[in-house]
């Protein structure tokens, strides 16, 4: 029988099969959201009018025939980042209250014309910046393992929302981690692909070089699924790449890893990784030697500077990208009595529409960017960038994916980091890498952290639209962690009530 | 004591620098797939790209990068194999983003010239103007200050916004300074200007109306002692709206700077703006402290790489230069200065060799679009080719040429055509405007003018040859000008017995 614990194919199947209609299946996890939601606060809105009328539109066109998308049927969380036309879009911030697009972002189309049912929108940390959900100027989303905890960030509304049977499916942005960090806190599957792979048209930009749309999901087939259905070249975004999607599907239900040889990066592992996330991790490394993998340890030195160099990079665009965020033509405005000029009132509306977070990115941005500074802060991030673009290249050289721990420890308390920037920034070091590279990665949960019982994720990394490489690695992984689990690790999860 | 303009430019060097804006004339703007039309109802032609929406993302319209090329091959520029676009960043509310796409270092097109030839006292004299850039940006949207007095922010009520100029594809052409001018630096600006806007439009690519802002011209102006050789602070004037005015704030801000210094007064490095009226300047932002636009490379767009044998294949579009063409013209048909000059202003070079190459004698050519045509287009305030094409008025000159019409005639033919009475033969037809050159038909009438004024007839049988003047002219009266006058005299004369 199909419940919301199903996985996303399963749900595809009995809706193929008519055991389930779509209406019956999407009103299962409104009711879900209902009953827990108040707990995980997982979502910023939820769309229940406009979930029921997709799926019941999908279920008019299967009861006539029409030959559907795969994941017709199935509902989906979007993060609330990604422009929908008519509901309300936020990106987490204050400053753009009330909002609703009148456009579709291509995501957005893609999952509509694939009769995905977009369910609702998910928090997340203000514009993208943070890796807790903390920074969201609407609440904090819980952690469902742990509600004490955060389910890491920015895109911790659709980790927590998939983890917690809110949504089979979700979608996140990953701009330094923002998809594999709260999959790998939550015990989920998140895929960064490779920049270019994913339209960014109507993705509200944090970093429009690092910025990168990618899927969430319980299963590596279910995530492979989801995205084959939004990628592809996009003619309204100049950095999509005009080329065939890598077949991640196939590659996801290739079970098989022999003769694969699989990198170990050095310098992300050992110290300042927590002991059960380097031990979980080495067993998955047994697991794939088992499976017939090679595994070779290779160095990439210039990681090292890659945190740095991201929070110059990052931060830069963003100053220019929240530009134009000045209460002129939509969003927030304050302070407009009459009395002030429009330069007054941008600057009281900023000032009262942004979050510390975003503040301090601002003015990062600005003073990097400044004649004078130019060449010492945004001028060596990029020649960074290129170092650790070239420690990549030289490493795929010698093996066909890279691993790493997504994370150096399970997931955070709530408030534990939040007064420490930098000891927030250091949750995204193993993953940072791949979005200055442009490459894309995989979380893939690979057990539960002996001393904490929480989950722990394993990154793996694969060349320029490449992604099938990490889909084939994940895929196999996947089935034999569940093979000496028995279950999955999701089953684990404490009950949440409700259902 | 202050100095005129002969003054002035006997202490003080005059060095220019010229920056012209050149909106151009595609049909849709620069990043985004609006239409591009000047005058329509205000916002109608906006997207969620110009508009500066979140998550909307620029595409680059590579007809303008088209246009772009032309210009600079036509400038004599090297067309960059690699070129980018920037961000400028400052915030002003009819710019949606609050940061102007634009490239900067790196712009399409460098090192050009363009020689423009003055009337000196030692003659003609040709001076080469060197182009540093030819680069690409968008426009900005309007502002409309409401409520104040001269329609400028201050004091204003309120202000309206119009973005249907905002992503208009402009091209921005940089002069490197033009040293050695001297005192007529007024006249190569203008020169300048006017090549350069006749360039622009043999090449198609803007409709260069200075008076609807399609082409606009920022004049740098310094003066240093003469025989310093240094460089004085420059001013940059803006508002300039018309090829006169280049020439007046030119000469008005040396005069205007030779007057300060001569008080001892330091020269302000500022913008101005020039006013129509009294030809003055009035000093605008100051540029003291330079403003910081952060520029950065355009992280949504991919560089500017055109193909060198696309380079090659727009380079043998570029036609002959205007100068060049207007001096093959002026020998061709062995016109004088002036009306060469009038022909130029008045924009009939094109319609004039038109209908010469439909076989019309060059002087009459010139002779009916100048005169009869211009003065009809005038009183209906609309170019002189609207009313009428090359072909009708090759086919009337034919006519007159070969003695079937005659001026007056003509005139009616050419009234005909333009009250949309059709083609020039059609007209003739329907009118029945052929001269009269039946002998007994005028005998006719000529004998009905002796008989009615048979003393006239007298004297001229006397030998009073001019009295004949007055019975032509009774002859012409009674066949409605549909005479050829001088047939009648040859008739009436040998028919008098002074033949």
């Amino acid at each position: 029988m199909t419940t919301i614990y199903s996985s996303a194919t399963e749900m595809a199947q009995a809706l193929s099969k008519k055991d389930i209609s779509s209406v019956e299946l999407t009103k299962l996890h409104l009711d879900r959201i209902e009953a827990v939601d108040g707990k995980v606060h997982a979502f910023l809105h939820v769309d229940s009018q406009g979930a029921i009328a997709q799926a019941t539109a999908v279920d008019a066109k299967r009861a006539a025939g029409e030959k559907l998308s795969p994941l017709a049927g199935v509902p989906l969380a979007l993060k609330d980042i990604l422009a929908q036309k008519g509901v309300p879009t936020t990106a987490g911030s204050k400053i753009l209250q009330g909002w609703r697009p009148p456009y579709d972002s291509t995501v957005v189309a893609k999952l509509k014309a694939a009769g995905v049912v977009i369910l609702g929108k998910t928090n997340m940390d203000e514009f993208a910046m943070g890796s807790s959900t903390e920074n969201s100027a609407y609440g904090t989303t819980q952690n469902p393992w742990d509600l004490t905890r955060t389910p890491g960030g920015s895109s911790g509304g659709s980790a927590a929302a998939v983890a917690a049977f809110q949504a089979p499916l979700a979608i996140g942005t990953d701009t330094g981690g923002s998809i594999r960090q709260p999959a790998a806190l939550t015990g989920i599957v998140g895929v960064k692909p490779t920049y270019g792979g994913v339209s960014r048209y109507g993705v509200v930009a944090y970093s429009s070089s690092l910025d990168q749309v990618g899927p969430f999901a319980r299963t590596v087939l279910d995530t492979a699924l989801l995205h084959e259905a939004i990628a592809g070249h996009d003619e309204r975004d100049s950095t999509s790449i005009n080329a065939p999607v890598p077949q991640v599907v196939a590659a996801a239900k290739k079970l098989d890893v022999k003769g694969m040889k699989i990198g170990v990066i050095k310098e992300l592992g050992g110290t300042g990784f927590q002991a059960g996330v380097s031990q979980r991790f080495n067993e998955a490394l047994e697991l794939l030697v088992a499976g017939g993998a090679q595994i070779v340890e290779v160095s990439c030195p210039n990681f090292e500077y890659a945190l740095a160099a991201y929070y110059l990079i990052a931060p830069s665009e963003a100053s220019s990208n929240l530009a134009r965020f000045d209460s002129m033509r939509y969003g927030l405005r304050v302070g407009d009595d009459g009395s002030k000029g429009a330069e007054e009132v941008m600057s009281i509306t900023r000032e009262a529409g942004f979050g510390k977070e975003v503040k301090r990115r601002i003015i990062l941005g600005t003073y990097a960017l400044s004649s004078g500074y130019y060449d010492a802060y945004y001028g060596s991030a990029q020649k960074v960038r290129t170092l650790v673009k070239q420690d990549f290249e030289k490493a795929f050289a010698q093996v066909d994916v890279l691993v790493s721990p997504v994370t150096p420890t399970t997931a955070f308390k709530i408030g534990e980091k939040s007064n420490d920037p930098v000891a927030m920034y250091l949750s995204d070091i193993a993953t940072i890498p791949v979005n200055m590279a442009g490459i894309g990665g995989m979380s893939l949960p690979v057990g539960l952290a002996p001393e904490d019982g929480l989950p722990v994720g394993m990154q793996i990394m694969a060349p320029v639209m490449q992604d099938d490489r990490f889909y084939r690695v994940g895929g196999a992984l996947e089935a034999a962690l569940l093979s000496k689990w028995g279950k999955p690790l999701l089953s684990n999860i404490p009950e949440l009530g409700g259902m | 004591m202050t100095l005129d303009y002969a003054g002035a430019t006997t202490k003080y060097e005059p060095t220019l620098g010229l920056e012209v804006h050149v909106e151009l004339n595609t049909k849709s703007k620069m990043f985004c797939g609006c239409a591009t039309e000047f005058g329509a109802e205000p916002n109608s032609q906006t997207c969620p790209v110009c508009l500066g929406l979140p998550g909307a993302l620029p595409v680059v319209n590579a007809k303008a990068i088209e246009s772009s090329i032309l210009i600079g091959l036509a400038l004599n520029c090297s067309i960059a194999p690699y070129s980018r676009f920037a961000r400028k960043n400052y915030f002003y509310p009819d710019m949606p983003k609050n940061f102007q796409t634009s490239q900067f270092d790196e712009p399409i097109c460098v090192n050009g010239y363009l020689d423009v030839e003055i009337q000196t006292d030692e003659g003609q004299k040709v001076f080469r103007v060197e182009i540093e850039r030819v680069h690409m940006e968008e426009d900005t949207g309007k502002s409309l200050h409401v409520g104040g007095a001269t329609g400028r922010i201050h004091g204003a009520e309120y202000s309206l916004l119009d973005y249907n100029r905002a992503g208009i594809p402009l091209v921005e052409i940089v002069t490197r300074i033009v040293p050695g001018t001297g005192k007529y630096a007024p006249q190569v600006a203008r020169a300048y200007v006017t090549e350069l806007r006749d360039i622009l439009r043999s090449l198609g690519v803007s409709d260069v109306k200075m008076e609807q802002g399609s082409l606009r011209c920022d004049a740098n102006v310094s003066l240093a002692p003469i025989g310093s050789g240094k460089l004085g602070t420059r001013s940059e004037t803006k508002n300039v709206n018309s090829l006169r005015s280049v020439e007046r704030a030119v000469s008005g801000e040396i005069e205007r700077q030779a007057n300060r210094l001569e008080a001892g007064e330091r020269i302000i490095q500022e913008t101005r703006h020039f006013l129509e009226e009294s030809g003055q300047t009035r000093p605008g932002r100051s540029k003291e402290q330079a403003e910081d636009y952060r520029y950065f490379p355009e992280p949504d767009l991919v560089p500017v790489t055109p193909d060198a044998k696309w380079i090659e294949e727009l380079r043998t579009r570029i036609p002959e230069k205007p100068s060049v063409r207007r001096k093959r013209l002026q020998t061709q048909w062995n016109c004088p200065d002036k009306e060469m000059e009038s022909l130029v202003n008045a924009e009939l070079l094109g319609v004039v060799e038109e209908t010469i190459k439909l076989g019309a004698e060059p002087t009459r050519a010139r002779t009916w679009w100048l005169g009869e045509i211009s003065r009809l287009a005038n009183e209906k305030e609309v170019a002189p080719t609207s009313l009428i094409t090359s072909k009708d008025v090759a086919e009337i000159i034919a006519l007159i040429v070969g003695g079937d019409l005659t001026d007056k005639l003509a005139r009616q033919v050419v009234e005909g055509v333009i009250s949309g009475e059709g083609s020039a033969s059609s007209v003739i037809e329907k009118r029945g405007l052929k001269v009269v050159s039946d002998d007994s038909a005028l005998m006719t009438a000529i004998e009905a003018a002796i008989a009615a004024q048979p003393d006239t007839a007298e004297r001229i049988r006397g030998g009073n040859i001019p009295a004949a003047g007055a019975l032509i002219g009774a002859v012409m009266k009674a066949t409605g000008g549909a005479a050829d006058a001088a047939k009648v005299r040859e008739l009436l004369l040998k028919h008098l017995g002074q033949g």
